[in-house]
Parts: structure tokens; C-alpha cells; sequence
């Protein structure tokens, strides 16, 4: 029967995490079954405080043979990188 | 030892630990990967309520004895847990009933144990009622799912309504020592408890579309020690290894 149930992908914030982090995914009917699965799935050693999930049929994903013409471009334009500045030393974690 | 708090306590903690085992039984066995866990982890809870119940009747108890020693040694006529949880897992259905039943009775009787005018129950109640709340959630929209799901889920639960139904009246009727523990203010009126339950029952049942069985003749007798023979052989898988290796550490 589990055949039958949509995937759902699991997003999770932590407590000192800014914003949700995709953490992986589970079968259930509806969003509220995926919302009890992702507790008892996911969150069993305290990793988070909020959760999101998004049945997965509703992601779009890009296409992994456009990847050449999305990503490659980026690769040689090393000046958008803030990489040419001279940083005072008094400066950390920078 | 005739101490009513004692006994209360064996009470509260045999009813946690046999359920929890129970549950445990299906660790690997569940219908799917993610109730597998959230049965596994509701029995965790239930051991984990145990061991907070078993160490403060450990210590009332004195001479040695200990959360282990409580669980692990002694013979089927000391346990004191109602009927209803040591009741084999049949199907999910028959999983689900058993724990929305137990998990109605318990959210309220905790509800109370609140408090209850000893600190120690108090404390444990306090911290085992989170727990409760998700556990009564949980089998609650499982009897509404398969209860308003298909033919077949819902006959499956209709059956296991049936054989689980005379199991329920136990859970309200005053054993000695609840009854000792009630005049002293440590533990509320168990017939307080039984509204609440019915209204549980009624309300969930509704939206199931599952009628609530006539309140009919009940099995008795677990809180006094008399129990059927699925408890026996539970004991004998989950004492074994302290029974044969007394003491015996991991």
C-alpha cells in the first residue's frame, strides 16, 4: 500500500538555524500524516523546531543536461567573487 | 508490602512498560517505514515514563530494589497493568485501537495527576504529559483514517472495536489501592476520568464514521494481579535475559 503514497520532501530549521534545510523525504496521504511522519522520522534527537513539507510532485527541479549553459558561465568570472579587497588584520572571520 | 502509593505507582508504571513492550514487538514490523518509527518511538516514551514511575517505587520499596529489579523480576500475578495494553497487536487496527483507547484514558488521568498532591507524581506527570498529548493525537487520527478510509479499514477497525471494547471499563474502576490514593488526594476520581474518556470516544468516533459499542459486560481484574494469558508469555520474552543472567549489564 505504501506504493500508493505520495512523496513528501522534509524541510527542517534548526534552533540556531536561520532558515529551512532540506533534510530528505517520506511517503504519507496527506500533508498532515507527512507533518506527523517528518516529527517522528526526523525530528527524534532534537533537530528542529519547525517543519515544512512539500509534497514532492509540486518541486521543480532543474534539468541536469542544461547544467553546461546554467552553471558553467559562472565559472570564469572570478571577479564577482569579493576576493580583490585588502582586508585590515584586525578584521576576523571574514 | 501492603503501601497503597507503592502499588499505585507498579500500577502506573506496569501499564506504561507492557504497552511500551507491546509496541516495541513491532520495531521492524511496521506497515511502513514511518509508523514503524512512530510506534517505535511512542513505545520509547512508554519505557522511558516507566523507568521515571519505577524509580520513585524503587525508593519507597527500599531493600535493593531498583527500576530493573521492578520490571525484570517480578512474577506475572505482581503486575498490576489493566487488561487492555497487554492485549496482543493483532493487526494495525487492532494496534491503533487498543493505543487510542489507553491514550484517551491516560491524557486525562494525567490531566489530573497534575495535580496530584504528591510532588513526585506531579513531577512525573508534568514531564510524561507532552509525551501523552502527541501519543492521543497520533491514535486518534489513525482511528479517524482507517475508521473513514476504505471498506476494508474500516471493517478491520469495526472488528477490533468489538474485541477491545469490554477491555475498556477496567481502566474506571477503583482498585484498593487507587481508591486508598483517591481519599489522601493523590489520585482523582477515576469516575471524572470516565466522562472525559466517553466524550474522547464520542467525538472521535463521529468523525469516523464508527459507532460507539453499547457499554456491555467488562473484563476485570489486572489491576489486582489476575491476568490473561498473553501477559505470561510477554514476561517471559521480556525478562528472560535478567532471569537467566541476573544482574546482567549492557
Amino acid at each position: 500500500m505504501d506504493n500508493n503514497w505520495p512523496i513528501w520532501e522534509i524541510f527542517l530549521r534548526s534552533k540556531n538555524g536561520l532558515n529551512h534545510k532540506h533534510v530528505g523525504s517520506l511517503h504519507a496521504t496527506d500533508a498532515e500524516m507527512a507533518m506527523q511522519n517528518a516529527r517522528d522520522v526526523y525530528t527524534r534527537r532534537n533537530e528542529g523546531i519547525s517543519i515544512w513539507v512539500v509534497e514532492s510532485k509540486h518541486i521543480s527541479a532543474s534539468d541536469p543536461d542544461e547544467g553546461e549553459s546554467l552553471f558553467d558561465p559562472a565559472n570564469d568570472k572570478v571577479y564577482r567573487h569579493p576576493t580583490f579587497y585588502n582586508l585590515p588584520d584586525e578584521l576576523k572571520h571574514m | 508490602m501492603a503501601n497503597h502509593l507503592h502499588d499505585f505507582l507498579i500500577h502506573l508504571g506496569d501499564n506504561a512498560l507492557i504497552l511500551g513492550h507491546r509496541l516495541s514487538e513491532l520495531t521492524g514490523h511496521g506497515p511502513v517505514l514511518e509508523q514503524d518509527m512512530a510506534m517505535t518511538n511512542i513505545a520509547l516514551d512508554l519505557v522511558g515514563q516507566t523507568r521515571n514511575i519505577f524509580q520513585v517505587a524503587a525508593s519507597i520499596q527500599g531493600g535493593g530494589a531498583s527500576e530493573d529489579s521492578i520490571a525484570y523480576t517480578r512474577d506475572v500475578t505482581a503486575y498490576k497493568n489493566v487488561l487492555l495494553v497487554e492485549q496482543k497487536n493483532g493487526d494495525f487496527a487492532k494496534t491503533v485501537t487498543r493505543q487510542f483507547f489507553y491514550d484517551a484514558f491516560n491524557y486525562h488521568a494525567y490531566q489530573r495527576l497534575l495535580k496530584s498532591n504528591n510532588k513526585d507524581i506531579a513531577a512525573i506527570a508534568d514531564k510524561a504529559i507532552k509525551e501523552i498529548t502527541y501519543h492521543l493525537k497520533w491514535s486518534a487520527e489513525w482511528v479517524i483514517r482507517l475508521g473513514d478510509g476504505t471498506d476494508e479499514s474500516h471493517q478491520r477497525i469495526k472488528d477490533a472495536i468489538e474485541t477491545l471494547w469490554p477491555y475498556t471499563g477496567e481502566m474506571f474502576k477503583f482498585a484498593d489501592y487507587e481508591l486508598a490514593c483517591h481519599d489522601e488526594g493523590i489520585f482523582p476520581d477515576i469516575h471524572s476520568i470516565k466522562g472525559d474518556w466517553d466524550e474522547e470516544i464520542k467525538n472521535v468516533f463521529a468523525e469516523a464514521n464508527l459507532d460507539v459499542p453499547e457499554s456491555g459486560w467488562m473484563h476485570d481484574g489486572g489491576k489486582r494481579g489476575g491476568h490473561s494469558e498473553h501477559l505470561g508469555f510477554l514476561l517471559a520474552e521480556m525478562q528472560f535475559l535478567q532471569r537467566s543472567y541476573p544482574g546482567q549489564e549492557w
